[in-house]
């Protein structure tokens, strides 16, 4: 029994083959050549050269990529607690089983099945300074226009709002799957046993649905280090790098300016970078609920 | 701490569906009421109506002469032990039992007395500190209890709270609940499909089928003076076995096809003997000896219990019967024997399924 189970073994592999097939080639492989590159120096003609560090000090070196950090961490900072504030609050406020709900909950999601392009379109449509909705808002209202795209700190601002308005659909979703996953029977349980709205929400609800919490967190910090799209389209990072985030930087270093070894770099930064964030996040979480 | 508890002409639909019929009932101050019926006869909708969970669509309810079913839950003064539980799985056993006292904003130092002093009635003070995934079902089934306890409120409302213990623990916590309410003397209403649950445990107890109450009695009333054809083969074990009836007279019944038994069936008259049938319990049918003659009786299975034995078959080519013998019967399956019944245990039922005579009234 155990030798032919043992014999027959090596056959349970192909069941795993495609995957892991796709997993090495599209994953593994690409990861592992990426470091490889980021020790050598590449550009388009020479072909490779090993350099040791040196890429690395050199992007560490670079004020540009120390702003394009700063600009990310910020970006994260503040997208990610909106996407799960407001994901948790549309979760909520949805969670009934009215035709209504439904629809609307078909609506906030209805972003997300958006390509990048689409989304930054009609976000243009919104910030673009002269006939943009908020200009003409603005002009109505007798304000002074603000160039959302153009002024230092609107621009990421303006790329924040329109990242989470397109991202928000998944946290929701998420979030509404768990608080269906509740027993009824605690929210009559806590009925019974007099508690207010608040204490259901933070005794019962969100107790409930803090491991949900804590996975959309960690999701978002590592989806949103990686913004690129919407900063390229809707102020190609500008003005003075203001809203330019790692991912541009590494996509100029190495297909505008071809330093390819030292975009390897960068982005072996940034592979650290989100994987450290999601450690602590985790760690974090994960702390709190032992004590 | 007891208060009386008023059911009035209370009606529940769900959408077209009649769920609860009219229902009427009062339940004295300190009394255990059972609700027994099949599944989906409507019980934990009555109990959850008291309880403030589902609205009543028609009647009122009233706790201690206050009327209840216009007020929140936690407003009406009592406590309920769910079957799952329901316990808060992100609390201490403690804050479970604690949660709903400082809703209403009772000083730490009676919160706390409450709890230990339940903790240490339901033996479960060293467990206060563990959260419910850490229990076995019997120790949750006691916080559960427990959490109940502490609000000291007017009654009890249990659903069906043995059903997800294993058969020992079962009998013991029943026996456990019967002291509990000896103890504390509250009101308490006890949901059940489980009769021996009902008859050890009930002062009273309520049969409910079909969106109605069927019978209202002690247990002792509900096995002996069955009301009602449902109630008479719902309770008891084995079912009381049903017997076509054709003729009826106040000394004696004949069944269809068989010929006639004995009974004593006082002030009974015009009775309409069609679709009649004749409810026998096992204990009250018996072999007789070899020289009296019965109706013919066919044993298909023989059951030995030890102390009885139970025998089961075909009374001619009627109906079927189960008879109750010594526990050294030497019946064998095959054998046809000859039946007696006890004249004054007999229950005759007409068609529409209601008792009929002196006994059932
Ligand atoms: N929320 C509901 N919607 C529609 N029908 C329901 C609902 N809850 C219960 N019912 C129906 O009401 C009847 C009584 O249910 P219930 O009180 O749970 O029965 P029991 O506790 O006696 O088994 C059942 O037929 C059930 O299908
Ligand atoms: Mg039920």
């Amino acid at each position: 029994m155990a030798e032919s189970y043992r014999r027959s073994s090596w056959k349970n592999m192909l069941f795993v083959a495609p995957y892991l097939t796709a997993f090495v080639t599209l994953l593994v492989f690409p990861l592992l050549w990426g470091m490889w590159l980021s020790l050598n120096k590449v550009d388009l003609f020479s072909g490779a050269k090993f350099v040791g560090l040196k890429n690395y000090a050199r992007v560490l070196a670079d004020p540009v990529f120390a702003q394009a950090v700063k600009n990310t961490a910020l970006f994260v900072a503040v997208s990610v607690p909106s996407l799960v504030a407001l994901g948790l609050f549309l979760a909520l406020a949805l969670n009934k089983t009215t035709r209504g709900s439904a629809f609307l909950r078909g609506l906030f999601f209805s972003s997300s099945i958006l390509s990048v392009t689409i989304v930054t379109l009609i976000w243009r449509v919104v910030f673009i300074p002269g006939d943009g909705l908020l200009a003409v808002l603005f002009e109505a209202m007798g304000w002074t226009p603000i160039g959302f795209l153009s002024t230092k700190g609107w621009s990421l601002f303006s790329v924040g709002v329109a990242t989470v308005w397109w991202c928000l659909g998944l946290p929701m979703m998420l979030f509404l799957a768990a608080l269906q996953q509740i027993p009824a029977d605690l929210y009559e349980a806590a009925a019974l046993d007099n508690a207010s709205k608040w204490r259901v929400l933070t005794r019962v609800t969100l107790p409930s649905i803090r491991s949900t919490i804590m996975m959309v967190a960690v999701i978002q910090i590592v989806m949103q280090f990686q913004l690129f799209g919407q900063a390229q389209l809707m102020t190609n990072g500008g003005p003075a790098g203001s809203s330019r985030p790692i991912v541009m930087y590494i996509y100029e270093t190495s297909f505008v300016r071809w330093e390819i070894g030292m975009g390897a770099a960068a982005s072996e930064i940034l592979f650290a970078i989100i994987l450290v964030a999601a450690m602590v996040q985790y760690w974090l979480s994960t702390r709190k609920e032992e004590a | 701490m007891s208060a009386a508890i008023e059911i009035q002409s209370v009606t529940k639909r769900y959408g077209a569906l009649t769920v609860l019929d009219d229902i009427s009932l009062t339940i004295t101050p300190g009394e255990f009421v059972v609700f027994l019926g099949p599944s989906g006869c409507g019980k934990s909708t009555l109990l959850r109506m008291i309880a403030g969970l589902e609205a009543v669509d028609a009647g009122e309810i009233h706790l201690g002469g206050r009327r209840i079913d216009t007020l929140a839950p936690g407003q009406r003064g009592v406590a309920m032990v769910f079957q799952s539980y329901a316990l808060y799985p992100h609390m201490t056993v403690a804050k479970n039992m604690a949660f709903g006292l400082e809703n209403i904003g009772l000083e730490a130092a009676e919160i706390t007395r409450r709890v230990t002093e339940a903790a240490r009635v339901l033996e479960i003070d060293h467990l206060l500190d563990r959260k419910p995934a850490k229990l076995s079902g019997g120790q949750r089934q006691r916080v559960a209890i427990g959490r109940a306890i502490v609000k000291e409120p007017m009654a009890f409302l249990f659903d069906e709270p043995l059903s997800n213990l294993d058969a020992a623990l079962r009998g013991r916590t029943r026996l456990e609940l019967a002291q509990l309410h000896q103890r504390l003397g509250a009101t308490m209403i006890f949901v059940t499909h489980d009769q021996v649950e009902a008859m050890t445990l009930a002062d009273r107890i309520v049969i409910m089928n079909g969106r109605k109450i069927e019978q209202i009695g002690t247990p002792m009333d509900i096995y002996h003076r069955p009301k009602t054809r449902f109630v008479a083969e719902f309770v008891g074990s084995p079912a009381m076995s049903m017997l076509p009836v054709a003729a009826v007279t106040a000394e004696s019944v004949e069944i269809a096809g068989l010929g006639r038994i004995a009974a004593q069936l006082p002030g009974l008259s015009g009775f309409d003997a069609a679709g009649a049938v004749l409810g026998v319990r096992a204990e009250d049918a018996h072999v007789l000896p070899a020289d009296q003659s019965g109706l013919p009786f066919t044993i298909s299975v023989v059951e030995r219990l030890g102390d009885r034995t139970l025998l089961y078959g075909r009374l001619g080519t009627v109906c079927d019967l189960v008879v109750e013998d010594t526990g050294r019967s030497t019946a064998v399956a095959g054998q046809t024997v000859s039946v007696g019944f006890n004249p004054a245990a007999l229950h005759l039922f007409d068609a529409a399924g209601r008792a009929c005579d002196g006994l059932g009234g």
